[in-house]
């Protein structure tokens, strides 16, 4: 599957309402680690139809940003149920990425 | 074996890919291992202006995926993985990773270095959350606050003048009572208004309350205890090689660095250190990228001379 671009309009019911883990990034696109991190999103979300990707524009969605709290980017967020499982920060490797879903 | 590579590059940025590329050039087969994307500490690198052949500069992101390109040109192959133990003993050396084991006749470590942390109780949990190693990418979420900025050298300077732009006040904490960073750092340092000094001070403990709130600095000189409150903290102390791995493998300085010379060749035959890791005195891109063709001229050597 694709990435999906998430923001407020379709934030409830794309990630709250997801029947599936959602892996969420939230990203700037001129931040240098959110660059590195993007293809391994890319790859993640085509390789594994089971969760939902989405990636959060920061400078487009600051609500979102701010409801999450991300102070730093990249910020990964992995969601199940509407809940929060994990929120890490910082440029990760695919393997340490796959490691953080349930 | 069929599945031995000539060359392994542990690590993709300018040196390893440069290295890839003279190594696939000369026909030999080569195999890049990279954790994250091409270019390393490049890649996260805004604007590059000391790279020649730019004359209006280029992003570092953007100059990885060239160098990348460049080696692929010729053949070498690029895996995403992380390497999680290295035998590089033997005429094989063997790189165990998640996405399987490889082997090669030969290794060059380009695994670069990573931000140095303060090492205080709990700078790792408010990472992200107050504690920042990237101005550029973090201070956007500051505008209007108040930070604190520990350092002296370029990189922190240039860092101190990315905040200033956009918080309220930038308070710099800096060991000593001058600079180390270049003289041509410093003027518009001076002319930024912004920016407070505390000289001869370090940070010796962070305050949290669910988040960073505030650190205390002491005065070397006077012994002084100061509290200051502020809403983050950004560290930019210079950088501590990736050479983990190899510890009690490959001889290390004391600082960590791969001890090898100009001819890139470590304490162990056919093991090779390029770029940032490796004990030098100019850490830069065109630094790097020289060492890659070296390791790559010795390799063939090495290689030639293993068949005779």
């Amino acid at each position: 599957m694709s990435v999906r671009n998430i923001t407020k309009e379709n934030f409830e019911a794309d990630v709250l309402n997801a029947d599936k883990v959602v892996l969420l990034d939230f990203f700037a696109t001129w931040c240098g680690p959110c660059r590195m991190v993007g293809p391994i999103i890319d790859e993640i979300a085509e390789e594994n139809g089971e969760i939902l990707v989405g990636k959060v524009d920061v400078d487009k969605e600051s609500e979102l940003a701010s409801r999450f709290q991300v102070y730093s980017i990249p910020t990964l967020v992995v969601m199940k149920d509407g809940k929060v499982l994990t929120q890490v920060t910082g440029a990760r490797s695919k393997d340490q990425i796959l490691q953080l879903l349930p | 074996m069929d599945n031995v590579y000539d060359v392994l590059v542990l690590g993709g940025g300018p040196g390893g890919y440069t290295a890839a590329m003279y190594a696939a050039r000369s026909g030999l087969r080569t195999l890049v291992l990279e954790r994250l994307a091409a270019g390393g500490q490049m890649a996260l690198t805004h604007s590059i202006d000391n790279y020649p052949g730019f004359d209006e500069g280029v992003d570092g992101f953007t100059l990885g995926m060239k160098m990348q390109q460049g080696a692929q040109r010729f053949g070498a192959e690029t895996v995403y993985a992380d390497v999680q133990s290295a035998e590089l003993d033997g005429t094989i050396k063997v790189l165990h990773t998640l996405q399987g084991t490889f082997y090669g006749k030969t290794v060059i470590l380009a695994t670069g270095a990573n931000p140095r942390k303060l090492g205080l109780d709990g700078e790792e949990e408010l990472t992200g959350r107050g504690v920042h190693y990237c101005a550029a990418c973090d201070g956007m979420f500051y505008r209007g606050k108040t930070v604190m900025l520990v350092g002296g050298g370029n990189s922190a300077v240039a860092d101190a003048l990315v905040l200033a732009r956009v918080a309220k006040k930038v308070i710099l904490v800096h060991r000593r009572d001058t600079l180390r960073a270049s003289k041509i750092y410093h003027e518009p340092l001076e002319k930024t208004e912004n920016i407070e000094f505390r000289w001869n001070s370090e940070v010796v403990s962070l305050l949290q309350d669910q988040r960073f709130e505030g650190a205390v600095i002491r005065n070397r000189v006077t012994g002084e205890e100061e509290t200051v409150s502020c809403d983050a903290l950004f560290i930019s102390i210079g950088r501590q090689p990736a050479t983990e791995l190899f510890q009690g493998k490959v001889a290390l300085d004391e600082a960590g660095y791969i001890v090898a010379g100009e001819s890139t060749k470590t304490s162990i035959p056919g093991v090779y250190a390029v770029g940032d890791v490796r004990t030098k005195a100019v850490r830069q891109i065109v630094t790097a990228t020289a060492d890659g063709a070296v390791a790559a001229h010795e390799i063939e050597e090495y290689l030639a001379l293993a068949v005779a």
